[in-house]
């Protein structure tokens, strides 16, 4: 079972006590933007096979969202940390970068 | 190819069965071909031979990372059904259904097609309103599906407890010609079908890019070397995004696992299909006698091919529920696929923004069924150049239009 810490709560929670998010650090497009930047937003996905970055809600627990940084091909955890960022924190990147040299980076 | 026939077999019983041919060829790729696809699972079979049947275009190569049919269609539950909500899923899946029914005759190989016929049960107001809602969508697309009491329900398969303690049966969704078919038989006897009109199967060959001039695709390169061709076809489920990344696009696709398992042979009890949608979990009984069951998807990016362990502690617990008496059966095996869910949960068989390349994606928990139909829908696409009917709805631009095909509120989660 998938096991990860909420950084808000500090509880390492079984999946059956989260609610998954899907893709993180999406840029949000309303109204105003063109069909193309509203698509890439609402439909249009990474998709990875390796590294992934999504999104959790603690949702029996705290209720609180959370980022998670999780390798989609062996279910690794590389960390987790709190939603109010727009990009991965350095130290879960350079988690990454240890544990997979061959990772072409957040992009 | 030798015909498979009852003389076939009484000749071949006159001779220690040294007589019967491979039933396909295993070629070194060629420099190039007319048309490459990516995928040899049911779907990429289907509309190669499609092409070749439909269309006359037999110069076709397709390229399988793994084995022939190792993918999806060798880990689904083999469930048939055409009762959609919305015309373009209605129709697709309605010609697919009817192309099972003589897919033994036209392959000349038994993919023991059984219309045996599948219940979607209805547990709640809601779902017994939005089932009548299909059964009056469907007479009008042209489906045979009928609602039916609970008592009908109990008659047609009487191990389901239709008073649960949750969630009592109300009627259900009947539709007698849906069934179960051999999922693998379906990708061997398209695979022998496609090797007989002299096109390739080249397995263990992955694609590792694709290259492209001028906005038209050139060929692939492949673990067996590059291979020129004039249209790319890909038809894949689990690696659809990262083949789009290789041609210069992003899908509105996200890959997830879907698990299934089985449990120990026991006597005939059931010989319809049954789905419960509300409590989760839908059973049929194959010809081992094994009952074949269907669960639920993760809700996070997975390629692993396996699930998460409380998905089917809930499918089972549904189960037990509906019918009572599975409570004691072991379970023999249970293992996961990598389903590529869309936004609106239909497919994508589409034109991409590169001229030559087509694709054919997106099938989520309910890709089996669809086979045939979706074979015949891509290879229209790929001969001709555009959509015909059955293909023009599930264009990849839907989701920049707002032209959703919303299966997600309409079929809910099992496909």
């Amino acid at each position: 079972m998938l096991t990860l810490e909420c950084p808000c709560c500090g509880v390492m929670a079984d999946e059956t006590e989260l609610s998954p998010g899907y893709e993180a650090h999406l840029k949000r497009f309303g109204p105003g933007a063109s069909p193309e930047e509203f698509e890439a937003y609402m439909f249009a996905r990474k998709n990875p096979k390796g590294v992934h970055f999504e999104r959790w809600r603690h949702a029996y627990g705290c209720g609180k969202w959370f980022l998670a940084a999780r390798c989609t091909a062996t279910l690794e955890v590389f960390g987790t940390y709190p939603a109010q960022v727009s990009e991965p924190p350095p130290e879960i990147i350079a988690t990454i970068k240890a544990r997979r040299p061959d990772w072409e980076g957040f992009k | 190819m030798k015909r498979y026939s009852v003389f076939a077999i009484a000749r071949e019983a006159m001779r220690n069965h040294m007589g019967w041919d491979r039933a396909w060829a295993s070629p070194e790729p060629k420099p190039a071909y007319d048309v490459v696809i990516v995928g040899a699972g049911g779907h990429g079979l289907a509309t190669a031979y499609y092409l070749g049947r439909n269309f006359g275009i037999t110069n076709v190569a397709i390229l399988e990372k793994g084995w022939l049919g190792g993918g999806n269609t060798g880990r689904n539950t083999t469930i048939i059904r055409s009762n959609y909500l919305q015309d373009p899923s209605a129709a697709i899946y309605e010609k697919s259904r009817s192309l099972y029914e003589t897919l033994s005759q036209d392959l000349n190989y038994n993919v023991m097609f059984s219309p045996r016929g599948v219940m979607m049960l209805a547990q709640t107001h809601h779902e017994v309103r939005g089932y009548l809602r299909t059964q009056h969508a469907n007479a009008l697309q042209g489906v045979a599906t009928e609602f039916i009491s609970p008592q009908r329900v109990k008659e047609l398969c009487p191990i389901l407890n239709i008073d649960g303690p949750r969630y009592p049966v109300l009627g259900a969704l009947w539709q007698a010609r849906g069934g179960t078919g051999r999922h693998d038989a379906v990708a061997w006897g398209y695979a022998r079908a496609c090797s007989d009109m002299g096109m390739h199967i080249i397995q263990n060959c992955e694609v590792k890019g694709v290259r492209s001039e001028g906005g038209k695709v050139t060929g692939v390169d492949t673990t067996k070397g590059f291979i020129g061709t004039k249209k790319l076809g890909m038809v894949v489920a689990g690696h659809s995004g990262q083949l789009a990344e290789m041609a210069g696009f992003r899908l509105p696709i996200e890959a997830v696992a879907l698990q299934a398992l089985v449990s120990e042979p026991i006597k005939p009890c059931m010989d319809v299909v049954v789905m419960a949608n509300t409590v989760h979990g839908y059973m049929s009984q194959s010809d081992k006698g094994e009952m074949v069951i269907g669960g639920g998807t993760d809700g996070f990016n997975n390629y692993t091919q396996r699930g998460s362990f409380h998905h089917i502690e809930e499918t089972l617990r549904a189960l037990v529920e509906t019918f009572p008496i599975i409570s004691r059966l072991k379970m023999l095996r249970q293992w996961g696929g990598i389903v590529d869910m869309t936004g609106d949960r239909s497919p994508l068989i589409s034109k991409t923004p590169l001229g030559n390349c087509f694709i054919n994606f997106g099938w989520g928990t309910g890709g089996f069924k669809a086979i045939p139909g979706s074979g015949w829908a891509m290879a229209e696409l790929m001969a001709k150049g555009e959509p015909g009917p059955l293909a023009e709805a599930f264009s990849m631009w839907r989701f920049k239009e707002g032209r959703f095909i919303d299966e997600s509120v309409a079929a809910g989660v099992a496909h």
